[in-house]
């Protein structure tokens, strides 16, 4: 176990594939550097990888005081037991009090079987971060200066704000999407720390035989207006909607899981819970019923128009516009409406 | 030859399909009124272990950490194939973490001689995806996760092939493994209808117990019927803490770091909200308000 370091740095797990950093432990820049100002310690970012040194200057960009640059040719591709006893043996050295990674498939494959070696807790898939105050109700003690780990559970049904009192560090991942990334500050300075790495052929049982990337069909998060339809649209053929509308408001194309599973469209665009989480300036929403598992994905949109001919749906309670009618009659009303006003 | 593979199976109450019973009158999800179900990716990882077992040959194991209505979906794991389940319920397990699961389960484990052990992806009641790898630490096997397609088995090795995110990854690794299974990776098969008529007296001692003390009889005949079952091969293995040998400080609340702080209901509503009419002009009227105010450029 790793003793409880009031003073330990907060930590981001810097993950990058072929030195590329991915975007969510980008994204959680902002946030950390703001935990570690409110607990007035530093933000240290760990990459570990083979010739990634050209990434810790981003991440000093990016807002980290510190970066720990961890670079071995058995890190050249990452896998499950390298780069957990690496950033296990970093952790164990430096004594972190938080240590945070991006929900990725690979920051979720990574951080338990470091929680489990650490014997540390570590709470999945958070929305939110911050620093708070906890009292035991057994005893009163107040025990100061917590991370609140914040993330929806039962199936996005309630929020949890989960804590860790004495077994540290204070570890968690955190979803895609949910934080904005920083603007890079190409003039901030900061230290980098050279780690030397210990790695043999046996700290990697796997043999990485083949990889096929498939690049995304779209990108949710950068669109500024989206169109999205669920399984009310009906069939594939109707969700030509969806798209004639997105098309016509220079907007990106999205579902609900249930139209995805039904196969009006590719898994690329689906928004939610198992999706993507998206915060666009307007989000039209036709024939969504509104799982609580889909509202998880959208409702930071800024402006909601919803579409349904069901007056109790749920989506209409997070709405801003609400068109209660037959998305059939509605949407392409929509369109005719945008393609006026841009002819005028 | 043939290959040993223990199952690790959830109970979960069904978070997907909340209907209007289960909520509250404030929007509030009633939890007690939501069915329990079978884990939907334990049912991946289950099929993929029948799936083994019916090409290479070998002995399915499925094992649960719950309370005795648990018993249910192990019965249903046999319907399917499983060749053998077992109960973890002990009230000390209660408010485990993540951690403090994979630590009990990996006591369950080390008991039982293996060449696979499969988890589903995550539960769904949860979601964290944390306890398969938490367990394969734990076990010190090594884990592939997010797996999609088991490719090959030729003995001493496997190679699957996983979902990587942006793409997908063909690995191989020596056996023992922990494989955790994605919905992707195959259709759950349905139970069998003559293992069903088999398997559907099986019971848990603790469930006879329950079952002997609601009959309130004045002849309680507990243990003629766990030995009956006993003999038809119907009784359903249970271990509680003390068979599984395990240190109490790693279980429980006690063995769990996390700790719940708050727990808050999701009722999602619009600060501002107001309806439109679909008509012609409604919409006209909607458009000309979104592009004045720079929504739509």
């Amino acid at each position: 176990m790793i003793e409880v370091n009031r003073k330990g740095e907060v930590w981001v797990f810097a993950e990058q594939h072929y030195g590329q950093l991915e975007d969510t432990p980008v994204e959680l820049m902002s946030k950390a550097r703001h935990l570690a100002d409110s607990l007035g310690v530093k933000l240290a970012a760990a990459v570990l990888g083979s010739d990634v040194k050209e990434l810790a200057g981003r991440l000093i960009h990016y807002g980290a005081d510190k970066v720990y640059l961890a670079e071995h040719e058995l890190l050249e591709h990452y896998q499950t037991n390298s780069y957990a006893k690496v950033m296990y043996d970093l952790i164990h050295k430096h004594k972190p009090q938080i240590v945070l990674y991006g929900a990725t498939i690979a920051g979720r494959d990574l951080a338990p079987r470091i929680a489990s070696a650490a014997k540390a807790g570590l709470t999945a898939d958070c929305t939110d971060l911050q620093i708070g105050n906890h009292k035991t109700s057994k005893d009163g003690k107040v025990h100061k200066n917590l991370l609140f780990q914040i993330r929806p559970a039962f199936g996005g049904n309630i929020i949890a704000t989960i804590i860790n009192l004495d077994r540290w560090p204070q570890m968690a991942t955190v979803r895609e999407g949910v934080m904005p990334a920083p603007e890079p500050d190409a003039k901030r300075k900061g230290e980098i720390i050279t780690e030397t790495v210990s790695l043999a052929q046996t700290n990697l049982p796997l043999e990485i035989l083949a990889e096929h990337k498939r690049p995304k069909k779209i990108n949710l998060k950068a669109a500024r207006i989206i169109v999205a339809g669920g399984a009310g649209v009906g069939s594939k053929d109707n969700f030509k909607l969806i798209w004639d509308l997105a098309n016509c408001l220079g907007g990106a194309p999205a579902a609900t899981r249930a139209a995805v599973d039904l196969g009006f469209i590719d898994h690329d665009h689906q928004v939610g819970q198992t999706g993507t989480t998206v915060r666009p300036s307007l989000y039209i929403a036709v024939g969504i019923s509104g799982a609580i598992q889909h509202q998880a994905g959208m409702s930071q949109s800024q402006k909601i128009v919803a579409v349904n001919n069901d007056p109790e749906a749920p989506i209409f309670n997070i709405a801003h516009y609400k068109i209660i009618g037959d998305l059939n009659e509605v949407v392409p009303r929509m369109i005719k409406s945008i393609k006026t006003v841009s002819r005028e | 030859m043939g290959y040993k593979c223990v199952v690790l199976i959830k109970q979960v109450p069904d978070t997907k399909r909340i209907t209007g019973e289960a909520m509250n009158d404030d929007g509030t999800v009633r939890r007690s009124a939501l069915p329990a179900i079978f884990n939907p990716e334990d049912l991946n990882a289950l099929e993929l272990a029948l799936q083994i077992k019916d090409k290479y040959g070998g002995h399915v194991t499925v094992i649960t950490m719950g309370l005795p209505a648990a018993s249910a979906i192990l019965r249903e794991s046999l319907y399917r194939g499983a060749d053998e389940a077992v109960l973890i319920t002990d009230s000390r397990c209660a408010a485990s973490d993540t951690l403090a699961t994979s630590y009990i389960l990996s006591c369950a484990v080390k008991k039982i001689d293996y060449d696979i052990v499969l988890c589903g992806r995550q539960a769904i009641d949860g979601d964290t995806a944390q306890v398969g790898p938490q367990l394969a630490e734990k076990l010190g096997v090594t884990q592939i996760t997010y797996v999609e397609e088991l490719e090959e088995l030729n003995g001493k090795s496997i190679t699957a092939r996983r979902n990587i995110g942006n793409g997908r990854q063909q690995v191989r690794a020596k056996l023992p493994v922990l494989l955790t299974v994605t919905g992707d990776a195959n259709e759950p098969r349905v139970a069998a209808a003559r293992r069903t008529m088999k398997y559907k007296n099986a019971r848990t001692p603790i469930e006879i117990e329950q079952e002997d003390r609601s009959q309130k009889s004045e002849v309680r005949g507990q243990k003629s019927e766990v030995r009956k079952l006993k003999e038809k091969g119907l009784l359903i293995k249970q271990w509680d803490l003390d068979e599984l040998e395990a240190d109490l400080k790693w279980c429980g609340m006690r063995g769990s770091p996390t700790k719940v702080h708050k727990i808050q209901s999701v009722v999602l509503s619009a600060k501002e909200s107001r309806a439109v009419e679909p008509s012609d002009k409604g919409i006209a009227d909607m458009i000309h308000e979104l592009i004045e105010e720079k929504t739509i450029s």
